[in-house]
């Protein structure tokens, strides 16, 4: 039963979300702010793990091509294909839902306990709409994070080609450029706005309807990275299916 | 003023409020004291309009809660200001952007009209100097001297101090409780309380409410407690030996007069 009033909740809280708006001037402040502490503050890792998973993926492609049949551009191929339409959508959000979601149900929670919340709605704001909707809003620049991610992935990817010698620069540049499908880059955005909507209201519900103190802060950092992360692997499967199958 | 009538309020097959009717009355500061689960709290969020009472009205100057829409709920909302217990500062901002947080949400004010006005408010509970720190670089009384600079920065009708002091020590409890006073005394606003602390019965409760068991059981002034026969009232206040000695003062001055 709990299930389903958390999932009636969720709902409500997104419709709570798009109601009685607060100030622009306010919240112009609390976007320039979420997009610094999100978007911004995301930057050096995705980079870092984007660049060394991505020469991961092309380590691997290569030390499974034995066959002297397959041809050495395959490598950059099958990176691309990895990085493009699975890892930097996908994985880098996993990433995200820890790095981020905990960050969102960890501030907002805190300020839950410390009664900062109460503190607002006795004003009369929208405390929803206050805190959550500039995350959300936030986020939708989180599809730059991503091409940042592909971008270095790619990089990385021909980094180890090249410096490993698994194949020439020209061999590689070969694969990427490969059967370009211009659809696959609209499938990897479009999952990625989908999964940047859940990044910012499922850590948002955790951290807004917690109960108790500190210790129930970390418990609903916990749960909200489950749940996002859960939510983001049933997502992609389904949109895989609606949209490349 | 806030007048309450018969308010009801339950959780679940807990009744924790059961019927009280009461009046708070404008330019005087309210008490609300009793037992811890008394339903001081529950209470205070009623009529603070956090929790919405299955049965009894609760008018602010003569509009009942219930009846208004939700925009002037919100409007209502906007004319309280509120002292939490833990003074519920906004963290990431420093003690004067907390004050002036009520001003940018609520008026049209210029930058430095904002700017006067915190800094008239911060110079009223003596903390003209603190603006540029945060709230986690002041002391436990700096904080609720801030909380009450930010309640009060909008000129509200209608101040609600949950505990207001409670881990403070004596002396600035003391500070707490006479700039509340004062304060209350100064812009004409009504004023509630909720309180453990005897001290502040004695020195500010010009009118004090006891509510036991979701009732209330009794209601009078810092002046009528010394001399009320209601037996749960003396056994709550005069619980110390101190109180049970200032309370026989007080009444051997009392007949001495």
């Amino acid at each position: 039963m709990s299930y389903i009033h958390n999932i009636g909740a969720y709902f409500l809280m997104i419709k709570e979300m798009f109601r009685k708006r607060t100030k622009w001037s306010v919240m112009r402040h609390l976007i320039f702010k979420d997009i610094d502490d999100l978007i911004i503050g995301s930057l050096g890792i995705v980079a870092f793990i984007s660049f060394f998973v991505g020469g991961v993926v092309t380590i691997q492609t290569a030390l499974n091509i034995n066959s002297p049949l397959i041809p050495k551009y395959l490598v950059g191929f099958a990176t691309r294909q990895s990085v493009v339409l699975e890892f930097a959508p996908t994985f880098i959000s996993i990433i995200m839902a820890g790095k981020v979601g905990s960050f969102i149900t960890s501030s907002i929670g805190t300020m839950r306990v410390t009664e900062q919340i109460d503190a607002l709605e006795v004003m009369g704001i929208n405390a929803i709409n206050y805190l959550v909707f500039p995350k959300f809003i936030a986020l939708m620049l989180y599809p730059f994070v991503i091409s940042i991610s592909m971008f270095l992935g790619i990089i990385g990817g021909m980094a180890a080609c090249v410096y490993g010698g698994f194949s020439s620069l020209e061999d590689y540049i070969t694969g990427v450029q490969m059967e370009f499908i211009p659809f696959h880059m609209a499938y990897a955005f479009i999952k990625t706005f989908v999964f940047a909507f859940l990044l910012a209201t499922i850590p948002s519900f955790y951290g807004y309807y917690m109960k108790g103190g500190a210790l129930e802060v970390g418990k609903a950092s916990t749960t909200s990275f489950v749940w996002t992360s859960v939510m983001i692997i049933l997502l992609n499967y389904i949109l895989t299916q609606l949209l490349l199958a | 003023m806030i007048e309450v009538n018969d308010v009801h309020k339950s959780f679940g097959d807990t009744e924790v409020l059961k019927g009280i009717s009461t009046t708070f009355e404008k330019g005087k500061t309210n008490l609300i004291i009793g037992q811890s689960g008394s339903g001081k709290t529950v209470f205070l969020k009623c009529l603070l309009g956090l929790f919405v009472p299955e049965k009894g009205t609760i008018a602010y100057d003569g509009q009942v809660y219930s009846d208004l829409s939700a925009d002037e709920k919100s409007e209502l909302r906007a004319s309280m200001g509120m002292v939490f217990q833990g003074s519920a500062l906004f963290d990431s901002m420093t003690i004067a952007e907390n004050v002036k947080f009520p001003l940018r949400m609520f008026t049209k004010q210029s930058k430095s009209e904002m700017e006067d006005r915190v800094q008239f408010v911060l110079k009223r509970v003596n903390l003209s100097d603190a603006g540029n720190k945060l709230p986690s670089e002041a002391s436990d009384g700096m904080q609720k001297r801030v909380a009450i600079a930010r309640a009060i920065v909008n000129q509200p009708k209608y101040l609600f101090c949950d505990e207001p002091n409670s881990g403070l020590d004596p002396k600035t409890a003391t500070v707490i409780d006479n700039l509340i006073q004062e304060i209350t005394e100064e812009y004409d606003i009504t004023t509630m309380i909720n309180t453990h602390d005897m001290n502040s019965v004695m020195e500010i409760g010009q009118k004090i409410l006891f509510l036991k068991n979701g009732l209330k059981e009794w209601e009078g002034s810092n002046k009528t407690i010394f001399k009320t026969d209601n037996e749960a009232v003396t056994n709550f206040v005069y619980s110390s030996d101190l109180f049970k000695r200032v309370q026989k003062m007080y009444l051997e001055e009392d007949e001495d007069q």
